[in-house]
């Protein structure tokens, strides 16, 4: 059936015609693009660096909110439970996965937004303000908002394939924990969570190839500037933000760094997600409630 | 000089199905107690109630008394955690912890009760490691990992483990059927040295093993205990002729 | 306090930790879909569903446009999709248990999770620029169809493996060309898998944005032709999130509203379905077994 291969094909060689287009990008700018800091579309100056600086940032933060909040909800799903509880629960978790991006973005910029700039910022500027993370005007539309939206989005990833690493543990480890005298809360921690480990490890690799490539949430609350600063509390850009918020009018010599801007991207998604896979194997579930929609 | 363990109309069940009907026995302390019968006739699931593992099982209930030292385990106040402390079970296939260092799963329970003190963790380890008769083989190697060694050393391991949190009495569901028979005889030998210090209970379906270590017996049919009593006596003039018919092989 | 109580005090800290995680990650899923509907329901009208998209704000503006745009989208990217993931599910789980297959498999997991902006530069370079079409109807369900491929793909095989080896050995046995097992076992079990699979696949491709921002791009006019570009329920949204009029922005709200509709259903919908599979492959698998004894 060379219809499987056609797939194959045809994506490499889509890979082959993007390196095509960035050509003019790649010739003018060479290695140095990757850590070019600045993006200058009047004097056609491009930088990848504080895009790339911006997709770590709010990945980092997304990955620091998201994880704890998804190992609980995987525990909590797949040990604690009642079982009447436990499908239905699931499901809707797996829903949160289903929320197109867009929608995410609307609600982030009327919603939580809002929330953001006039508590959680201040909050945070309150006690950590002497720090550089925290510095300049909380109006929300930031790296902050970003990271949380951005966190929001993959805890259902993280969370359902760390649920189904859990289950996977077998009962015996359980009742080898419980038989000594453990409580539950012991028995999750030693029986359970370290066997499961490389399977949660996986799926948090997972959840930060998800967040790499998260496009509209993140261009509708991450504030466009194209600058790199230190301040979680300043506007900034990701590689995918950037690509969203100047396709239209680009063209030449701007349009062809977009479209390296893409290229490194999809190298990055390529490495992480060939990562994920490699240590998830094929227990790796299938796009549960696939709505989606980067 | 009173029983351990003691049950008084245990009933166990799996939702609808009743698997202990209605179970009254007596353990002796510091002998070994064997329970023998066909597979499906309830012997697992009768010890799994002595440590409260039963109701661990979603589904699972449990009904009558079960005395140890005259206490009922199944009172409103206890707390099943603590029951399991005082009571230790061994399952029938091995199961070290496969993330821990040998050294590591023995101290198991110990850690879980907050003892940081590595000469009395090491003295521990050294103890039970040899009351399992596992210490001359894995002395040189506590740091591996505990599923490195072989399924009779994990075995005893898995002894030792329990012996290592000081129980009062120790569940052994079917130990050595996953065994060679040279593990199979380690196994047994340490067992007969154990009874000096613990109350044991083994459920077996080898017959001849329960007729070479077990000091009383017990015969289950079918969720009911059909008879129970001295070993040389089941084995050799039993009374019920269920018994007898089990003993002589004509069925299970 | 003695370390038996302290044990206690943690198990149950942690439970309720573990719970509280539950709950928290609920909140936001609530907020947006309470939120939607009370910002979008006002929009939602007759006319609101029938009349095209201006841009201007002005009142007699509807979504018409993007929802047509979105059907004509998934239709075609279905048309694309959905025989090339179905023939790749069907080849991998019947033939594909070799080193060629896994390959096959490895790729289709990776590209199942990519991102989706990356697709959508994948299918300009090809369709917009190389093939030189420009923005338009046809770029976009290119892109979408890339996204829906693994889905479809992934259900197709799974749902093909369910069916217990027997059957196909048992077929085989009696002398039935492979390729007529594999339709047999495709139209009668692997049914439901493919209907679910579709479905996945469309609750996933009507929420794209980026993708369709980069090679579908907008058009505020009625428009079927395939190389000009269409309006879609999501860039709807997008192109008016932060816009200042006050209609503009219902009309975002609106969509919004008719898009997550649109996923939900569609999803719960598959939920709905699986369970009934489950029921029924039993019984099937039943039937199977007492058609082919009958025959030896």
């Amino acid at each position: 059936m060379g219809v499987a291969t056609l797939t194959l094909v045809l994506v490499w060689a889509l890979v082959a015609r993007m390196i095509f287009d960035s050509q003019s990008s790649i010739d003018r700018f060479g290695a140095s693009f990757l850590w070019g800091s600045s993006w200058n579309p009047n004097q056609d100056v491009y930088g990848a660096l504080p895009f790339i600086a911006g997709t770590l940032t709010t990945t980092l933060l997304a990955l620091l909110i998201g994880v704890p909040l998804s190992v609980g909800i995987a525990i909590y799903l797949a040990e604690l439970a009642p079982p009447w509880l436990k499908n239905p629960l699931s499901f809707v978790v797996e829903l949160l996965a289903a929320v197109p991006s867009v929608i995410y973005g609307l609600w982030a910029m009327y919603a939580l937004r809002p929330i953001m700039a006039d508590s959680v910022e201040p909050f945070f500027k309150s006690f950590l303000g002497w720090t550089p993370l925290f510095q300049g005007d909380s109006i929300g539309l930031d790296k902050f908002t970003a990271g949380v939206i951005l966190a929001i989005m993959i805890i259902p990833t993280i969370a359902s394939v760390s649920k189904e690493a859990l289950m996977a543990v077998p009962d015996s480890q359980r009742e080898a924990a419980l038989s000594l005298g453990a409580t539950r809360y012991e028995t999750t921690r030693i029986a359970v969570l370290s066997y499961a480990r490389s399977g949660i490890f996986g799926a948090v690799i997972l959840g930060l190839g998800r967040a790499v490539g998260e496009t509209m949430a993140v261009t509708m609350t991450i504030g466009n500037a194209n600058g790199i600063s230190w301040s979680l509390l300043d506007p900034g850009q990701t590689m995918a933000s950037l690509i969203a918020n100047n396709w239209g009018e680009a063209q030449g010599l701007q349009l062809s760094a977009l479209i390296e801007i893409g290229l490194v991207l999809f190298v990055v998604a390529l490495i992480i997600n060939v990562f994920a896979r490699l240590i998830v194997g094929r227990f790796m579930k299938r796009i549960p409630a696939a709505g989606g929609g980067l | 000089m009173e029983d351990k363990i003691v049950t008084e109309g245990l009933n166990a069940y799996f939702g609808q199905v009743h698997a202990v009907k209605g179970v009254d026995i007596r353990i002796p302390r510091n002998a070994i107690t064997a329970v023998i019968g066909p597979s499906g006739c309830g012997k697992s699931t009768l010890i799994r109630c002595m440590n409260r593992m039963h109701e661990v099982v979603r589904g699972a209930r449990v009904t009558g008394e079960v005395l140890l030292d005259g206490d009922n385990i199944y009172g409103s106040q206890v707390d099943p955690v603590q029951v399991r402390a005082k009571v230790g079970m061994v399952f029938q296939k091995p199961n070290p912890f496969p993330t821990m260092s040998i050294y590591d799963n023995v101290v198991a329970s110990l850690r879980l009760n907050g003892e940081k003190n590595w000469k009395k963790l090491d003295e521990v380890v050294r103890k039970s490691l040899r009351l399992a008769a596992l210490w001359d083989e894995v002395k040189d190697q506590l740091d591996a990992s505990g599923v490195s060694i072989s399924g009779g050393q994990q075995q005893r391991l898995c002894i030792a483990r329990a012996l290592a949190a000081d129980p009062e009495a120790l569940l052994l569901d079917e130990p050595c059927s996953a065994l060679d028979p040279i593990a199979t005889a380690k196994i047994e030998d340490l067992l007969f040295d154990l009874k000096r210090n613990y109350t044991i209970v083994i459920v077996t379906h080898n017959m001849q093993q329960a007729a070479r270590i077990a000091d009383f017996t017990a015969f289950m049919y079918l969720g009911e205990l059909v008879e129970c009593g001295v070993t040389k006596k089941i084995f050799e003039n039993p009374d019920k002729e269920l018994t007898e018919k089990y003993i002589t092989g004509r069925f299970g | 306090m003695n370390r038996y109580r302290y044990r206690r005090m943690k198990n149950n800290l942690a439970s309720a930790l573990a719970l509280a995680c539950v709950v928290l990650a609920l909140i936001p899923l609530i907020y947006i879909l309470a939120g939607v509907v009370s910002k979008g329901a006002p929009a939602i009208s007759w006319e609101f569903l029938t009349q095209r998209t201006k841009g201007t704000g002005e009142p007699g503006e509807g979504i018409g446009n993007a929802i047509v745009g979105t059907l004509l989208l998934i239709a075609y990217a279905s048309a694309i999709g959905l025989p090339i993931g179905i023939l790749t599910g069907i080849y991998v789980s019947e033939y594909g248990n070799n080193r060629y297959g896994a390959t096959i498999r490895f790729f289709n997991d990776i590209l199942a999770n990519f991102p989706s902006i990356v697709v959508g530069l994948l299918a300009y370079a090809l369709v917009v620029s190389y093939l030189n079409v420009g923005f338009s109807l046809i770029a976009g369900s290119f892109a979408l169809a890339i996204i829906m491929i693994p889905i479809v793909a992934n259900t197709t095989e799974e749902a093909l493996r369910m069916v217990p080896n027997s059957l196909r050995e048992g077929a085989l046995a009696l002398g039935v060309p492979r390729w007529r097992t594999v339709l047999k076992v495709m139209l009668v079990n692997g049914r439901a898998g493919v209907i679910t699979g579709s479905l996945l696949g469309v609750a996933r491709i009507a929420g794209e944005t980026a993708p369709l921002l980069l090679t579908a791009f907008y058009s505020s006019f009625w428009s079927y032709s395939p190389t000009e570009p269409i309006a879609s329920l999501p860039l709807t949204i997008f192109r008016n999130y932060n816009s200042p009029s006050e209609a503009l922005l219902q009309q975002a709200w609106g969509a919004a509203l008719v898009l997550i509709s649109i996923v939900l259903i569609l999803n719960v919908s598959v939920r709905l379905l699986m369970r009934n599979n489950r029921r029924r492959s039993k019984a099937v698998k039943r039937t199977w077994k007492t058609r082919l004894s009958l025959k030896v």
